[in-house]
């Protein structure tokens, strides 16, 4: 019971980063269609980014937890949203109308390209950042001497996300520009026949889900300690099986498959076998997709003639 | 180009019918015509726009060129290195700078002017010849070498192996993707497949490589339909996404499952195919030997060189045939209209598993020789990065095109490897610039631009494979793309 408690803490947390990736994925897939095969390496930025923050500030000397943490997580915020941008400018924008299979490809290559430069600029080999945030509480002493914890960082990862979905789900559902999203992810055409501007409104959301992907990558790198430059890859891969499980389009559908995928990946490794734990993520994708479709969340697919 | 829908000076209201203009909108309530802001000259222009793509390089860069984190003793260290950062921030804003004031400079759009439909007729000979003159080159390779380039003819022939072996699986992949429309992103899978299954049987059983690559191909086509078969009724990207889990599935397996495959150690010991049960090496009753030639260990690299051209060059017939057969037809038919096929009474589930049990089982043949030529075999050959590059070449050529693959695969993998030769950089850079590391940085920044410039692939036509009276080409943009439509 203990054991399945910490469990549960456990893939809770995961589910979070996946989820927060997630959102990325499900946000550009219901505007344009396409998966942005780049939104993982978004992540890995995102983290990266993060890490020199982060030494910045301790060689110049800011060293009080709070603000550090405040830093990390604007700056990591505005230039992945900045790589966010630049790559649906450069990679997508051009090839927007032209046939489905092109922006796939342009995703793969930029994909490919972002993990080489950071691997060119960074380094190959793994960066270890000691554990900033220690300690946590203690939820359960049990005789066995097992003992069921929820770490400081852990809350932080789940109050963040908590508070991040709170907010993006009223920007989608209250403000203006949620609104001009929405109408472009229903038909492009007539919200720009309306007056709505297509270009800006799919930029802001690359805008939106890099920064989303920034959050999840400095949290990544809190909680685990390390990186590299490969991380981006299985990271996005199973977050956008989170995004699909949940629905494709659906901001809860998103985190919801997060949560899913993250605790399916915690139990296994936790129940069965650490090495396969991504077959497990990987074969529930499968399932899913076969027997249902549109997702947890999703709106079934009207197939027209 | 005039474009009417735009405010400009011709059509702007003047003089008298301004006034009237102006007291319309006022007798409406409307805010009054206003004259729009003066344009910025030329050069404020491009100043500005030089400006703003500095400062995006400056945010986009700054943690990667300036700042370098190393592992150091006791944690991490920090290295600052302005230079690099402050130079691609120069030359971003030159740049932009001098594409505004000279490229982008007239009144006409720069978008837009690249959405021509090819004519098509009347370019076929060129493809034909190109294809003739290809294959004549690749048929005398081994012979031409030797005569032009004999310093650098072993790596050339290695080098055209590794293209040849691309093209394989290019022309495999091209069945799946191209004919029947199926976005297939775990193709490396019936690769890894071809690869073990020929390994672990020439490792157990101690069969040559002649007998086990038929049966290499055949476990591969099994696999194909085992996997295919799930994912029938997905389309599109769920196809790609579905796909891609399978062939992250195969390798995690192989990667893990110890006893039977090796684990990361991989497969050693792998036989070297053999010719007619002579094998390559100094022996009595070798190759050289029964030939009476002395022995070079060139005759194996020609060897492989031959074989894989020959195998490659199945694929290409099979595939061309099979197009001209009900079957290829069927594919074809469904990448058009999955509906109107099934209501023609094509059994979709057949004809979308006969395309994945073919393309896999031609990726397991190009598998089992990519297992005979290294002789060692591990997981990390079987990656996604590699069924993401099979993928490129196939939509880079052009998909459904057979003479594209071999154009993208020419390009992409020879051209890559060029780069290895650019020691020339090394005089500009400093004698630590190390032209190999930047290869996949630049295969990655080519795929996209490639596909920006011609999304429909370097090969802009193709011939259909059913004619009415006489045989012409079509542009590629005629053609559907399968699934998801």
């Amino acid at each position: 019971m203990e054991y399945f408690l910490q469990q549960l803490i456990n893939g809770v947390t995961l589910g979070s980063i996946y989820g927060l990736i997630a959102i990325g994925y499900t946000m550009v897939y219901g505007i344009i269609g396409m998966i942005n095969f780049a939104h993982g390496e978004i992540f890995m930025i995102g983290s990266f980014i993060a890490l020199t923050v982060f030494l910045i500030l301790a060689a110049i000397g800011i060293t009080f937890l709070p603000i550090v943490l405040l830093l990390m997580v604007i700056v990591a915020m505005l230039c992945t949203a900045a790589w966010g941008w630049t790559i649906e400018r450069i990679a997508y924008r051009p090839l927007r109308g032209s046939f489905r299979l092109a922006p796939l490809i342009t995703a793969i290559g930029m994909s490919i390209f972002l993990q080489n430069f950071v691997q060119v600029t960074q380094g190959a080999r793994v960066k270890p950042l000691p554990p900033q945030i220690q300690g946590g509480i203690t939820l359960m002493d049990s005789p066995s001497g097992i003992v069921v914890q929820i770490s400081w960082m852990q809350i932080i990862i789940i109050a963040m996300t908590i508070i991040l979905m709170v907010g993006f789900s009223l920007l989608i559902s209250k403000t203006s520009l949620g609104r001009q999203q929405r109408a472009c992810e229903q038909d492009r055409k007539m919200a720009s026949l309306l007056g709505v501007n297509v270009d800006r409104t799919i930029s802001l959301t690359f805008v939106m889900g890099a920064s989303l992907a920034a959050v999840a990558g400095m949290m990544y790198l809190l909680y685990y300690g390390v990186i590299d430059f490969y991380i981006g890859f299985i990271a996005g891969v199973k977050a956008f099986t989170a995004a699909v499980l949940g629905g494709i389009g659906s901001l809860p559908g998103a985190m919801l498959g997060g949560l899913a995928i993250g605790l399916i990946e915690t139990f296994w490794s936790g129940y069965f076998s650490v090495e396969y734990k991504d077959v497990a993520a990987f074969s529930i994708l499968a399932i899913v997709l076969i027997f249902m479709p549109s997702g947890l969340l999703g709106r079934p697919e009207v197939e027209k003639v | 180009m005039a474009d009417t829908t735009s405010p400009s000076a011709a059509n702007r209201p003047e003089g008298a019918e301004r006034l009237s203009e102006a007291r319309r909108d006022a007798m409406r309530g409307e805010p009054p015509y206003s004259e729009a802001p003066p344009e910025d000259t030329r050069l404020v222009r491009a100043l500005k726009e030089g400006g703003i793509t500095a400062a995006l390089v400056a945010a986009l860069t700054l943690f990667f060129f300036a700042f370098r984190t190393d592992i150091a003793v006791g944690g991490l260290s920090l290295t600052a290195s302005p230079v690099v950062w402050i130079i691609a921030i120069a030359i971003a804003f030159a740049g932009r700078f001098l594409l505004t004031y000279f490229v982008f400079a007239g009144d006409t759009a720069v978008v837009g002017g690249w959405k021509k439909v090819a004519a098509g007729t009347g370019r076929m000979p060129i493809g034909k010849i190109l294809g003739v003159l290809l294959l004549f080159i690749a048929l005398t390779l081994p012979i031409l070498l030797p005569q032009f380039l004999p310093s650098q003819n072993r790596y050339l022939l290695n080098l055209g192996i590794t293209i040849l072996t691309y093209v394989m699986l290019g022309w495999g992949l091209n069945i799946v993707v191209g004919l029947a429309g199926l976005l297939d992103l775990g193709y490396v899978a019936f690769y890894a497949v071809g690869a073990y299954s020929f390994a672990l049987l020439a490792t157990n059983f101690e069969l040559g490589f002649w007998v086990c690559l038929p049966m290499a191909g055949l476990f591969a086509a099994m696999w194909g339909v085992i996997l295919g078969f799930p994912v029938l009724r997905l389309r599109g990207d769920y196809l790609a996404i579905v796909t891609l889990a399978f062939g992250e599935i195969i390798r995690i397996v192989l990667l893990n499952w110890y006893e039977f495959t090796g684990g990361p150690d991989g497969i050693l010991g792998i036989p070297e195919p053999s010719f007619f049960g002579l094998e390559f090496n100094r022996r009595d009753g070798s190759f050289s030997d029964f030939f009476g030639i002395e022995y070079s260990p060139i005759q194996k690299f020609i060897y492989l060189y031959y074989i894989i051209l020959a195998l490659a060059l199945l694929t290409n017939f099979v595939t061309m045939r099979l197009r001209k057969l009900p079957v290829g037809r069927a594919w074809e038919a469904l990448r058009e209209d999955e509906i109107a096929c099934r209501s023609l009474g094509i059994n979709t589930t057949n004809v979308k598993l006969t395309a994945f049990a073919t393309g896999a089982m031609f990726g397991g043949f190009a598998g089992s020789f990519f297992a005979t030529k290294q002789q060692f075999i591990s997981p990390e050959s079987f990656t996604f990065i590699e069924s993401a590059i099979i993928l490129a070449i196939v939509v880079l050529g052009g998909l459904g095109s057979q003479l594209g693959v071999v154009i993208a695969s020419v390009a992409m993998i020879g051209g890559i490897e060029l780069l290895r030769k650019l020691t020339v950089l090394q005089a500009v850079f400093g004698n630590d610039f190390d032209p190999t590391q930047y290869r996949m940085l630049i295969f990655g920044l080519a795929m996209v631009l490639i596909m920006v410039w011609k999304p429909r692939g370097l090969v802009s036509t193709r011939s259909p494979s059913a004619v009415y009276k006489e045989k012409k080409t079509i542009g590629a943009d005629m053609v559907a793309q399968g699934e998801g439509h």
